[in-house]
């Protein structure tokens, strides 16, 4: 029987009859089940332990079933989902690693810190695998940028994830932002980094060998972060300003001689299992390393670091300090790893060791302070399908009119507004604040349809993005979820990679709801059929519940973080125009499709309706017409439509490039639908004048509707419908509100 | 020729500036760790950029009593050529070998992003392929790059024709546009800038093949080897 350390620390019986358990998130049912597996009752450390090893965030338990749906296998998929991140084939005996994670309760609380450690854990889950990390990227989601409260939360997110990724030296190469109300009081901070791993050298966190030392390495364990996993797992209310002690404190100095510490270490070929410590801290890793090996394991809570003086077992047991990791190696080169350690000046603490009898056990000041089985932590959660109902206001949207504004006369006016949305306008506040060229590999920068990164020694290349519109999957979550994925892809296509991969962070409201989990459900049926059909599999990702405010829930906002392959360097393509007198070539069909669009949002202030349709095969045929013109050379430059539709993508093309166009379109749709419309799977090439006639009947050719649209040319956008003038900007003046309008308002 | 790239803890553009000397001039290079107690064997040292020691404390303030700096001192004064770039250029003012200090930025941010350089002196070993006055595409990024220096010194900079490089449009409030210096002797260099970030087209700009061409040429001159203009 285990014993209580700590006089402070209700009893077993206590914790029973009072139903502590309750407070660590633990249902009366899920209670009964762990005394039920520890065929006694657990003490507080074990209840602890259980209720973060049984939390959404380390569990799954709401949304495992959803996740079954995904694809996950392929070709090319090396590791799927399970291990700290998956890993896909990219030749020559390399590999891309690749996760997205969120850290959206803890940024809510302090963004600072909540978003350097998210930056700082997910880097920890890709050198974990043996990776070196090469780039990182991040979702963000804010309210409205106007509240004083949003604009703290924007500018130090902003600051944290620079102040962790310019140190430790990783480039922050891309991303995504969107402002909205629904994401007030709940910002979305998700964080993605992708790294390179020659396949011999994969990595797995297995507690392997009976009798292997167990090693700690990285700075000592404090009182930080206890029960930041189950933090994550529940509603934010006013009395999270009270949980600020469960937000992490992050040190990118300590990680970058982490990071290199272990990736010599795992150069050296002696480590047999490794595992960094992250949600849950040593709770998650110990137990997780254990059972992937089929073993037990034992800890020696004495030989654990200690920042802080006193600390019992349960805080140790559930810290969340940072940048800490766990190794399994064989008693003969415990020498040499202490030598790598010793050299970077990082900590490296024989902790524990390996057992064949299937228990995690504690020991603490010579007792045994808990012991329980390893299988029923980690593998024995309950699994929940959850009810599902359809939301009223899905309902109600069916009938909603979306075709009944007003037409917008101005379109110049509703270009620049549009332009200087914060959804919409550019970024460069936000992207010159990270460092995106150290390590010397970025080709494509921030600010581009997607980053690409080159791969060192070859001429391939990695493109990535992280995309979702969370107005579309609220207004039909299935559609907006095949949006999601498409439009990720497209944004890979249209920089000249071959789509690889996702990851995703599915960002939700509380499962318990009903109308919440039919979101889940449908937004990733939708995302689960476009990665079959796009030959994109899931192999890793996220789940982010209970993502609510005073008003509601947010958006559900499942991110996409996808990678593709860059053939051949010179296939790399950007957005802006390039050359003047290039054709500019519309690939696609626009309808009038305004539901959830920028234009519904910012000119007529609703979003409602259904959103744009999307038909896969089309899509499918569109991206690979993009692709191979592109690895055919014959495009100058390329940009997918998205918010904004026509209108902006074509400023954003003249503004990248520093160059006017003249375009004619034709077309029985209303001038500002057809300027606005966000109909899906619309792509603008430019090609030059030599060669746009190969490249349309290459494009007709795969099935793919392709009419030329303009000439690029002059200082001007000048846009004619149907032979009448509709829109004329100089090109200086929609730069100037595109990059002012983020600055203004955070000044 | 032969490269010493100088590896503190928490040095992050020790492995640009190897790449950069391979790929520019290939010659060889080293990296040499933060302990080195024996420079001898390079003739010129590169002070990369990063966070060494967290920039905690100050930047460069930790790395300053790192044991090679005794070294990269005494290398300073038999003439070598040394080079800090960025967090390099901190350590080497937090050293002393160059006069002056990086305050944070005035906009009180990190920045991030391609700017604009005046070669104002062409004549030290590390800009003698550039020619002088002319602009070259050269990114940055950094939170302390605001130089600053006292009247006297600044006086002296100007008379000795110290300021090696000034900036077109001022990205962080330093004296006089000042982005690099060198020292009276004009064998070391700091420079908050990178231009081993700058040394391939397809990464955005390769004005910065010049800095390596020209320690090359100016060892060469010196050593009587042919010059690879």
């Amino acid at each position: 029987m285990a014993q209580q350390v700590s006089a402070k620390e209700p009893t077993a019986e206590q914790i029973a009859e009072q139903k502590i358990y309750q407070q660590f998130g633990v249902s009366d049912s899920e209670y009964e089940l762990i005394c039920s597996f520890m065929e006694r009752k657990p003490n507080y450390t074990e209840i602890g332990v259980f209720s973060v090893m049984w939390s959404e965030h380390c569990a799954y338990k709401n949304s495992k079933p959803l996740l079954r749906r995904f694809p996950t296998t392929g070709p090319r998929v090396l590791m799927g989902p399970g291990e700290g991140a998956g890993i896909v084939d990219i030749g020559d005996n390399q590999a891309v690693v690749f996760k997205i994670e969120s850290h959206n309760h803890p940024s809510a609380v302090e963004p600072f810190q909540g978003a350097a450690t998210g930056v700082g854990g997910i880097i920890r889950d890709i050198f974990s695998m043996g990776a070196r990390p090469i780039a990182t990227l991040n979702s963000l989601r804010f309210g409205k940028l106007e509240s004083d409260r949003v604009k703290y939360l924007f500018e130090h997110v902003v600051s944290g994830i620079a102040g962790y990724g310019n140190c430790i030296g990783i480039p922050t190469v891309g991303g995504e932002i969107m402002f909205d109300n629904s994401y007030d009081g709940n910002p979305l901070v998700n964080a993605m980094c992708v790294g390179l791993i020659d396949h011999d050298k994969i990595q797995r966190g297995v507690a392997k060998g009976v009798g292997n030392p167990v090693f700690y390495v990285g700075p000592p364990t404090g009182r930080d972060g206890i029960h930041g996993a189950t933090f994550a797992s529940v509603e934010l209310s006013d009395e999270s300003e009270a949980k600020r002690t469960a937000v992490q404190v992050g040190d990118p100095f300590m990680e970058k001689l982490v990071m290199e510490s272990c990736l010599e270490l795992i150069d050296s070929g002696i480590v047999l299992g490794i595992q960094d410590m992250g949600a849950a801290g040593l709770t998650c890793s110990s137990a997780e390393m254990a059972s992937k090996a089929g073993n037990g394991l034992e800890l020696y809570l004495d030989q654990v670091p200690q920042r802080e003086e006193g600390m019992t077992p349960y805080e140790m047991m559930l810290s969340e300090s940072q940048e800490r990791m766990l190794f399994v190696v064989e008693p003969k080169d415990e020498a040499q790893a202490q030598e790598i350690f010793d050299r970077w000046g990082v900590i490296c603490a024989k902790v524990g060791k390996v057992t064949d009898d299937g228990r995690l056990k504690l020991y603490h000041h010579g007792e045994v302070v808990g012991n329980m089985p390893v299988t029923a932590l980690v593998d024995e959660c309950p699994v929940y399908n959850k009810p599902s109902s359809v939301p009223a206001y899905y309902e109600k949207n069916a009938t909603v009119d979306t075709l009944r504004y007003e037409e917008v006369k101005d379109l110049g006016g509703a270009l620049k507004s549009i332009l200087a949305s914060p959804t919409v306008a550019s970024k460069a506040w936000v992207y010159n604040q990270y460092d995106y060229m150290v390590r010397t590999s970025t080709a494509v920068r921030p600010g581009s349809d997607a980053a690409v990164v080159t791969v060192q020694g070859t001429r391939k290349g990695l493109a990535m993005t992280t995309d979702c519109n969370g107005r579309y999957v609220y207004l039909d979550p299935e559609v907006g979820g095949k949006i999601a994925v498409s439009e990720a892809a497209r944004n890979i296509v249209c920089t000249g990679a071959e789509p690889l991969a996702i990851t995703d962070n599915l960002n939700f409201g509380n499962p318990e709801k009903p109308e919440i989990f039919w979101q889940m459900e449908r937004a990733v049926d939708g995302m689960a059929e476009a990665c079959r059909e796009l030959n994109t599999p899931v192999i890793g990702g996220n789940v982010s519940l209970y993502n609510e405010n005073a008003s509601g829930s947010i958006y559900p906002t499942p991110v996409v973080g996808m990678v593709g392959l860059v053939h051949d360097t010179d296939h790399i393509t950007t957005q802006g125009f390039k050359n003047e007198g290039d054709v500019i070539l519309l690939l696609g069909d626009t309808k009038a499709e305004l539901g959830g669009s920028e234009l519904q949002y910012v000119v007529h202030g609703v979003t409602e309706g259904r959103p744009p349709s999307l038909d896969l095969d089309v899509e499918k045929k569109l991206l690979g017409s993009v692709l191979g013109g592109i690895q055919n050379g014959l495009v100058n430059s390329a940009h997918d439509l998205s918010e904004g539709g026509l209108a902006a993508a074509l400023a954003e093309s003249c503004i990248s490039g520093s160059i006017g166009a003249q375009v004619h379109v034709e077309s029985e749709l209303r001038s500002d639908f057809l300027m606005f419309s966000e109909s899906q799977s619309r792509i603008i090439l430019s090609t030059s004048k030599d060669k746009a006639a190969q490249l349309t009947d290459y494009i007709a050719g795969q099935g793919v509707p392709v009419q030329a649209i303009g000439i690029v040319e002059g200082s001007s956008l000048i846009i004619d419908i149907n032979g009448a003038s509709a829109l004329n900007e100089s090109v200086a003046g929609l730069k100037q509100v595109w990059e002012d309008a983020i600055p203004c308002l955070m000044k | 020729m032969k490269f010493a790239v100088l590896v503190f803890p928490g040095s992050n553009c020790d492995i640009d500036c190897y790449k950069a000397v391979e790929e520019t001039i290939g010659e060889p290079v080293d990296y040499v760790w933060h302990t080195a107690t024996d420079l001898s064997a390079y003739d010129c040292i590169l002070v990369p950029g990063g966070f060494s020691y967290g920039d905690y404390l100050r930047c460069g303030a930790i790395s300053r009593f790192a044991p090679v700096m005794n070294e990269v001192a005494k290398a300073a004064e038999a003439g070598k050529f040394i080079l800090g770039i960025c967090n390099g250029f901190q350590i080497l003012t937090e050293a002393g070998l160059l006069p002056g200090a990086l305050l944070r930025n005035n906009s009180m941010k990190f920045r991030c992003h391609d700017t604009s350089l005046k070669v104002v002196n062409n004549k030290t070993p590390f800009t003698t392929d550039y020619s002088e006055g002319e602009e070259i595409i050269i990114p940055i990024a950094h939170g302390e790059g605001n130089y600053y220096c006292d009247d006297e010194t600044f006086t002296r900079l100007k008379q000795n024709d110290q300021i090696v490089f000034t900036y077109s449009n001022n990205p962080n409030g330093s004296l006089a546009d000042i982005a690099g210096i060198c020292n009276e002797q004009g064998n070391v260099v700091g420079m908050m800038p990178h231009p081993e970030r700058a040394v391939n087209s397809l990464l955005g700009s390769e004005d910065g093949k010049r800095m390596f061409t020209s320690i090359l040429n100016a060892w060469r001159d010196i050593h009587g080897a042919a010059s690879v203009r």
